[in-house]
């Protein structure tokens, strides 16, 4: 070695165990399951093991497990004892956290990195976050004698897979309820591993069931007359299915859906901590995050300076093995989403934007895609207007403050934003006039259970997190006279 | 180009300039430095940064109870940092008070380490609060005793107070004592600066006035070189180049004793000013007690386990 360079620090697989084969947890035990299909580790198509194709009937057993959970034991059980439930669960995440931080990169392809020191973290203080609540519900400002819905049915996307189910379970839990949940088709295992960590915390049996699948296990989910509460996190596209759905029923239900956010630079902006926000708004776990900074808006004096630094910072993104401690951006999670990534970039580069990449090698297997902007983009462009849910960034200029808001806002989705400048009452005034449920002022990507997340227009119904986002696991709080 | 031509060597040039840098976000940049002190340097890279650490040391010694025989005494682990393993490098420089730098220069030509520099503290290190004339004098007797390298401090009273021109003169004045017989190093004593917007400001107006160096701390203040202060300067160099074409070094001084601390700072250089930095002539650390941390650690890696502090000199 003649210049200093980062010898490969893997994390060892070791700590998991890994079966050959999954069937779905319904009623406190793991069934056989059937029709398997394969899930893999994305950065090498390697065949980690076999996923059940969860049918009608296996919801069907998984709703009963939970009506019958809900009735007998849960939503009789004191708030305090939930409580401890909830508690328990987060310390057994935190003890096995290293477990789920592998398995979690393994087959999502993220940098164990982020596994490690993002999504475990946040999904194990989300269960202490949610076990705080369980018996201060009647105190909480929520109306005056907050119920339970009952079952709630519970389906999750690939791009968090643990936290997701947190966001989802921990505050389903607290308020009461039973659930359903169904992981996403490429990223089960984490959710599987969390149901032995409900053996392992001697959780009632039937509270939580898990059944995996695809598309259509979701649906039949959905679908199911013995669901009180519908949460979903994931496409627009789905969600709007889903709310097609249920309109003609009383379900209640909550949607997380896509986003495209601006991430905006006024020329006052702390430009060096500024790009690092942009990086970690759009390269922060491959940019498969619903609310990633995808529209960088740059006001138009500052926009050389800015992307000549940004480009120097690309260039040190290390992209490769998700199980190399120093990996910054790892692997695509599947080749549809690969192919879609492929097809929205090439639709910029028809359109006449202009794509640059730094120099970085990719391994020979596995699904990658450089870290990657595009200039010249206008509002006009399908790489301004779409999801591309990847690695890749939208360049725009804008002159003016009232510029940018138009610009930022002129889009179907509202999930989040980022305001760059160190002049507070500009942050203020822009934070007013976005359409966002989510906004950043200098930073990018933060989280913390306490705080409600949630969309406006095409990116979704209601807030998950905080007081907002227990609100919709409860009746009664709605309107403060349903009560029964 | 005087200045750089960044400036005319006007004060109302030099505020003008001052006031272009952009702010440094305190959260950000704490937070980036602790995203890069997750990086996990292993084997062959732990080796090859612990020698490239080692030749980056400035060995320390400024105490009020220095003595001859204590500098001697440091200078002779610094040509042979470990006596049994000749592969280990010498250090990049001693660094002691003016008083003791004729010792130390004859005791290294002595060792045959005629090829490292003394670096003498000078301009009333450490609180700087003397007059310019006792300043001036203080550093034409560090560099006739046989200085190579001077680390002045700054008046971090005239900068707190807005006296900008005043700092950017005495650096100026010092940069024309050293002149090609002398290194200048400022020392910005960050500590006393506290905020990352200062320590931005201040690291340019240093290398606007002549700074070959920029150097965190007097290791008399607390917090001294914390990775964001070091992030923040390597920061400020990497962009002077940008504008220059001219690179500045940067040296961590004070709180860093450990191995681990070490290699995050060249973490912190090779992935914010760049590879170019990774060199004695461009990075320094200012330490004392790290040198013997490094030798055990590299031992260590020879053998494969643990020796026993008294297998390394105190000294």
């Amino acid at each position: 070695m003649r210049t200093f360079e980062y010898a490969p620090a893997l994390e060892s697989r070791s700590i998991v165990t890994i079966g050959s084969e999954y069937g779905h947890f319904i009623n406190g035990s793991f069934t056989k399951g059937r029709n398997h299909f394969p899930t893999l580790d994305p950065s090498t198509e390697e065949i980690l093991s076999q996923i059940a194709l969860g049918s009608v009937d296996e919801v069907d057993a998984a709703v009963d497990s939970a009506r019958v959970a809900y009735e007998s034991i849960w939503s009789k059980m004191s708030g305090r004892d939930r409580g401890k439930y909830l508690y328990r669960i987060a310390r057994i995440m935190q003890e096995r956290a290293r477990e789920f931080a592998v398995l979690e990169s393994l087959d999502n392809g993220k940098p164990i990195r982020e596994s490690r020191d993002v999504d475990v973290p946040l999904a194990a203080a989300h269960f202490f976050y949610h076990a705080g609540w369980a018996d201060k519900l009647d105190y909480a400002g929520l109306g005056d004698s907050p119920h339970p819905h009952g079952v709630a049915g519970q389906i999750i996307p690939w791009n968090f897979p643990l936290l997701m189910l947190s966001w989802k379970i921990a505050p389903a839990l607290a308020a009461g309820n039973t659930v359903v949940l169904k992981p996403a088709e490429t990223t089960s295992l984490t959710a599987l591993l969390f149901a032995q960590v409900c053996q392992q915390a001697e959780l009632p049996a039937g509270v939580v069931n898990i059944v995996t699948g695809n598309g259509q296990t979701g649906a039949a989910l959905v679908n199911h007359p013995g669901i009180d509460k519908i949460a979903f996190t994931g496409s627009t596209e789905v969600g709007k299915a889903i709310a097609r759905a249920i309109a003609p029923t009383s379900i209640k239900a909550t949607l997380e859906l896509g986003g495209k956010a601006a991430n905006i630079v006024f020329d006052d902006a702390p430009i060096d901590e500024c790009v690092e926000g942009i990086v970690n708004g759009i390269f922060f776990n491959q940019g498969h995050v619903c609310c990633a900074g995808s529209r960088l808006l740059l006001q138009e004096n500052i926009a050389d300076e800015v992307l000549a630094k940004l480009k120097v910072r690309m260039a040190k993104i290390r992209v490769g093995n998700p199980l190399d401690k120093n990996t910054d951006l790892g692997a695509i999670n599947s080749q549809e989403q690969l192919n879609k990534i492929h097809e929205l970039s090439n639709a910029g580069d028809a359109e006449g934007a202009e794509r640059w990449s730094p120099e970085c090698e990719l391994p020979g297997r596995g699904y990658w895609f450089r870290p990657t902007i595009f200039t010249g983009v206008t509002q006009a462009h399908r790489i301004a207007q779409e999801e591309i849910f990847g690695p890749v960034l939208s360049v725009f200029t804008f002159r003016t403050p009232d510029e940018a808001i138009e610009k930022a806002n002129n889009t179907p989705y509202g999930l989040s934003a980022g305001i760059w400048s160190e002049k507070g009452s500009k942050i203020l005034w822009a934070s007013q006039k976005l359409k966002a449920g989510v906004i950043w002022a200098n930073t990018f990507n933060k989280f913390d259970p306490a705080s409600p997340f949630g969309g406006y227009k095409e990116s979704g119904w209601g807030r998950e997190g905080g007081r907002h986002g227990l609100m919709a696991y409860l009746r009664g709080s709605e309107v403060g006279v349903e009560n029964e | 180009m005087k200045f750089y031509g960044l400036i005319d060597g006007s004060e109302k040039s030099l505020i003008h300039f001052l006031g272009t840098l952009s702010g440094v976000d305190q959260t950000g940049a704490d937070s980036r430095a602790a995203t890069l002190a997750t990086r996990s340097i292993k084997t062959t890279s732990k080796r090859f940064a612990i020698d490239l650490v080692i030749s980056m040391v400035d060995l320390t010694t400024l105490e009020g109870a220095d003595t001859p025989e204590k500098v001697r005494a440091l200078c002779a682990k610094a040509v042979r940092p470990d006596p049994s393993d000749l592969t280990v490098p010498s250090v990049g420089a001693i660094c002691v008070y003016n008083d003791m730098v004729s010792i130390a220069r004859a005791q290294l030509d002595l060792l045959g380490g005629n090829h490292i520099p003394v670096a003498a503290v000078a301009t009333a290190f450490p609180s700087g609060r003397a007059s310019m004339a006792v300043k001036m004098q203080d550093t034409e007797d560090a560099i006739s005793a046989g200085a190579g390298e001077i680390d002045m401090v700054i008046d971090r009273g005239a900068f707190l107070s807005g006296r900008y021109m005043e700092v950017f003169e005495e650096i100026r004045t010092i940069r024309e004592i050293c002149g090609e017989r002398a290194h200048l190093k400022v020392i910005l004593e960050t500590g006393e600066l506290v905020t990352y917007d200062n320590v931005r400001r201040a690291s340019f107006l240093a290398m606007l006035a002549g700074a070959d160096f920029i150097k965190t701390s007097t290791g008399k203040v607390a917090p001294a070189a914390t990775a964001s202060v070091v992030l923040v300067m390597l920061e400020a160099v990497r962009d002077f180049y940008q504008m220059t074409e001219r690179r500045i070094g940067v040296k961590p001084a004070g709180g860093i004793r450990t191995t681990k601390d070490a290699i995050k700072q060249l973490v912190l250089v090779k992935e914010t000013a760049g590879p170019e930095w990774l060199t004695p002539s461009l990075f320094r650390i200012g330490a004392s007690s790290l040198l013997n941390d490094l030798l055990m650690q590299r031992m260590k890696m020879r053998t494969g386990y643990y020796t026993s502090p008294n297998y390394v000199t105190i000294d």
